[in-house]
């Protein structure tokens, strides 16, 4: 894909409205249609759109495998955590309204925490399978 | 911090898996996964010991009241399957550390404990819940990281062995997501307590008879029930050693659990067997799986395929014991539940020895071993005849409540549902008589040919397999003894835990 | 309700055979994949449409009135549902991968017969 300009430039201009319209879908997840999983979705398809343009190998000196493969696992720790510490301010597994003084500011700080784990996750696996099945063809 | 167990059982697990698939060394990931399984253990037994004190627990996640949440609940069939995947995670997880160092590349040995752990955490994740969804999605965590664990093996029909279990067990999770599908269409719930008061209030109804038909169907995927068990024996046969003991002695276990929730909680025990008459078609499965699977088993030459079989026999024991629908079939099914984890467990880790060893199960392979490995031969005989049924093992006292079960019966064809069980104990007594007789009775093959008789299998350096291996292997095999002599303790929180599902107040 | 009225429901139906036909049908494991997926999508058209009310807005948090609003709780668990088949989907393809590179086909007949060799 190295003489494809137009691949190139398009790429380039898009990516970041693609990772700006991932947060956007994160952070309006309570308003509207969104949420932590395609969120996910969409912050990875823009790293693995600059895979496909700019090679793998490019595309891991931005985000090496061992930092996917890192995301994936902390993303369950966000979430479970968002949980343990709830036990441990004295409530149920994951009940937000001991975060906080307010249930409902606690619910909303809950709610966002554990969608920012299902992010991290997502992202960090969807990136991690393109990486590992892209790899196998190199081996061939 | 007690009142939280329920899901700390499920949570402790989960947390552990990412951290196992984050370390770089497989013995720090070993170890993760040692203290993980052990803490669920002890989690178990505490939630068992509660249940039997105060009576079920009821645990709401996220502060969310029963029918709107998701609720974990544990009464006494649960707390006891917890302590049996618990039990079977704790003695497998020492003797993994040697038998996958050996099977398994280094490199991947983090991520083969990180799946194992996440294995455990979806079969913890089955027992404990109470909502029927979240049945599903721990289903196929458990599922997707047993179907990883299989094609871990080291031969390469173990990659096949892998995807026939994903496609079969993908389309019976599929069945069981639509039959949740229909009975959440009727009642608008998802909760097992709520959904068994609101079925019952439905009455028959043929979308809820639909529902039923493909949980069914997808249950009995799930736990191999004879015409579905197809995946089963390959698996079995090709997975790592410490992956075939830990998922033959909880995966159709966890399975069979889900079938007694969804029959006899959910649906209930006259819905199911007096409205669907399930009882029709789960005997004569149940007889045909034990009897042709015993023969299939007699002529196996792979010792390890020859148990996957006589697994497949002794989940129709199981299944004969709930589909008598009494309360002393249904303590036969459960107690053989717990039996059959201890027995199988120790059949495969004795295997997973030889594995070690000789690095080959088949029978030809295992010729004149009694004399090398008198320890692991020791107990795969004392493990073999408790999967016959002998006196003083934990066989024989599942197979005693299973005839009790059918005397209680009137009619004659209950008497040929004795004599089966008693003859297919014979057919298990002839395929466990094979690997006697190669390893206690015939010479080894290297000293007909001295340089070992299969090439490059090395026969002549085979030694005792190491402790670590076989300290794991006989504490399963004198439990088999222990609670085969001693079998109060089972007995009394079987029999009440099938009281509880007929609804009978213990 | 007449036949027109449940078209989510006859979809439902077509693509679950058609997913399941796949999968019965076919010896090469990647299509096998393919029907199996179609099969599992079939699951969510039916939890999608049985959450769906006639006229209802989607299920977000409104200032004013007490709109009627669709159930929320099926899309919910079928976002769970697809997350599953998208793993399952992974894990099947890696494994035909691991399968391609250990018997050189994946054809089911031929993969027979190299272990019968």
């Amino acid at each position: 894909m190295e003489d494809n300009v137009i691949l190139r430039i398009g790429a380039k201009i898009l990516i970041p409205f693609i990772l700006m319209f991932a947060l956007y879908v994160q952070f309006h997840g309570d308003y509207g249609p969104g949420g932590g999983f395609q969120a996910g979705v969409i912050f990875a398809a823009a790293f693995i759109l600059y895979a496909l343009i700019y090679g793998v190998d490019t595309a891991k000196r931005v985000l090496p495998l061992r930092f996917a493969w890192f995301c994936g696992a902390l993303g369950v720790w966000i979430y479970a955590g968002v949980g343990v510490v709830t036990l441990f301010m004295g409530a149920e597994f994951l009940n937000y309204n001991v975060l906080r003084h307010d249930p409902e500011h606690g619910q909303e700080l809950g709610i966002l925490l554990v969608e920012l784990g299902v992010l991290t996750t997502v992202f960090g696996v969807m990136v991690a399978i393109f990486y590992m099945f892209a790899a196998r063809r190199q081996v061939r | 911090m007690t009142a939280h167990l329920p899901v700390l059982q499920v949570v402790i697990p989960l947390l552990a898996a990412p951290l196992c698939a984050m370390v770089r060394h497989g013995r720090i990931a070993w170890g993760i996964a040692l203290a993980t399984s052990w803490t669920t253990f002890g989690i178990a037994i505490r939630l068992l010991a509660q249940v039997q004190a105060e009576g079920p627990i009821s645990y709401a996640l996220g502060g969310w009241a029963a029918p709107v949440g998701i609720e974990y609940r544990v009464d006494l069939v649960n707390a006891f399957v917890l302590v049996i995947v618990t039990a079977i995670g704790a003695v497998v997880t020492p003797y993994a550390l040697k038998s996958v160092e050996q099977e398994i590349d280094a490199a991947k040995i983090p991520l083969f404990y990180a799946a194992f752990v996440l294995c455990l955490t979806g079969l913890l994740g089955i027992a404990v819940t109470g909502d029927v969804f979240n049945v599903f999605v721990f289903l196929e965590v458990s599922s997707l990281s047993a179907y990883a664990l299989i094609a871990l093996g080291q031969d390469r029909r173990a990659l096949t062995a892998a995807y026939q279990y994903l496609i079969m067990g993908s389309i019976g999770a599929t069945f069981i997501v639509i039959g949740i599908g229909m009975m959440y269409v009727m009642t608008g719930t998802l909760n097992m307590v709520d959904l068994s008061v609101l079925l019952a209030e439905l009455g028959p109804n043929r979308t809820v008879a639909v529902a039923f038909g493909f949980l069914s169907v997808g249950i009995s995927l799930k736990l191999a029930l004879f015409p579905l068990h197809f995946w089963l024996p390959n698996a079995y046969t090709y997975a790592p050693s410490a992956v075939t003991a830990f998922i033959a002695s909880t995966a159709t276990k966890v399975a069979v659990y889900m079938l007694l929730r969804f029959f006899f909680t959910v649906f209930g025990g006259v819905f199911s067997f007096d409205v669907m008459q399930l009882d029709r078609v789960l005997l004569p499965l149940a007889l045909v799986a034990i009897f042709s699977m015993s023969l299939v088993a007699i002529f196996q030459a792979n010792v390890k395929r020859m148990l996957a079989y006589s697994s497949v026999a002794q989940i129709g024991y199981m299944i004969l014991g709930i589909s008598m629908a009494s309360v002393t079939g249904l303590t036969a099914g459960i107690l053989h539940l717990f039996n059959h984890a201890l027995i199988k467990g120790g059949l495969f880790m004795a295997l997973g020895c030889v594995m070690y060893r000789v690095g080959s199960v088949e029978i030809e392979a295992m010729r004149g071993l009694a004399k090398k490995m008198p320890w692991t031969m020791a107990a795969f005989v004392a493990g073999g005849f408790s999967l016959i049924g002998l006196p003083f093992t934990v066989g024989f006292i599942s197979k005693w409540y299973l005839i009790l079960g059918a005397l209680e019966r009137d009619g004659w064809q209950w008497w040929l549902v004795v004599g089966l069980v008693l003859t297919t104990s014979l057919m298990a007594l002839v395929y466990i008589w094979r690997v006697v007789e190669a390893a206690y009775f015939q010479e080894a093959p290297n000293a007909e040919s001295p340089g070992g008789g299969f090439p490059g299998e090395g026969t002549s350096a085979v030694v005792e397999a190491p402790l670590a291996l076989l300290i794991p292997t006989w504490v399963l095999i004198v439990a088999n003894f222990y609670f085969g002599i001693d079998a109060t303790f089972t007995a009394k929180v079987a029999g009440s835990a099938a009281r509880s599902l007929m609804g009978i107040a213990p | 309700m007449n036949v027109l009225g449940l078209v989510n429901y006859w979809a439902f139906i077509f693509l679950m055979m058609v997913g399941f036909y796949i999968l019965i049908s076919q010896g090469n494991l990647i299509k096998k994949i393919v029907g199996l997926s179609i099969f599992q999508t079939s699951v969510f058209i039916l939890y999608i449409s049985m959450g769906k009310i006639r006229g209802g807005t989607a299920p977000i948090l409104m200032s004013e009135g007490d709109p009627v609003y669709s159930n929320p709780l099926p899309h919910v668990l079928i976002l769970t549902a697809i997350v599953v088949g998208v793993a399952t989907t992974a894990l099947g393809l890696s494994l035909v991968v691991r399968i391609h590179e250990a018997y050189g086909t994946i054809e089911e007949d031929e993969i027979h017969d190299h272990d019968l060799a």
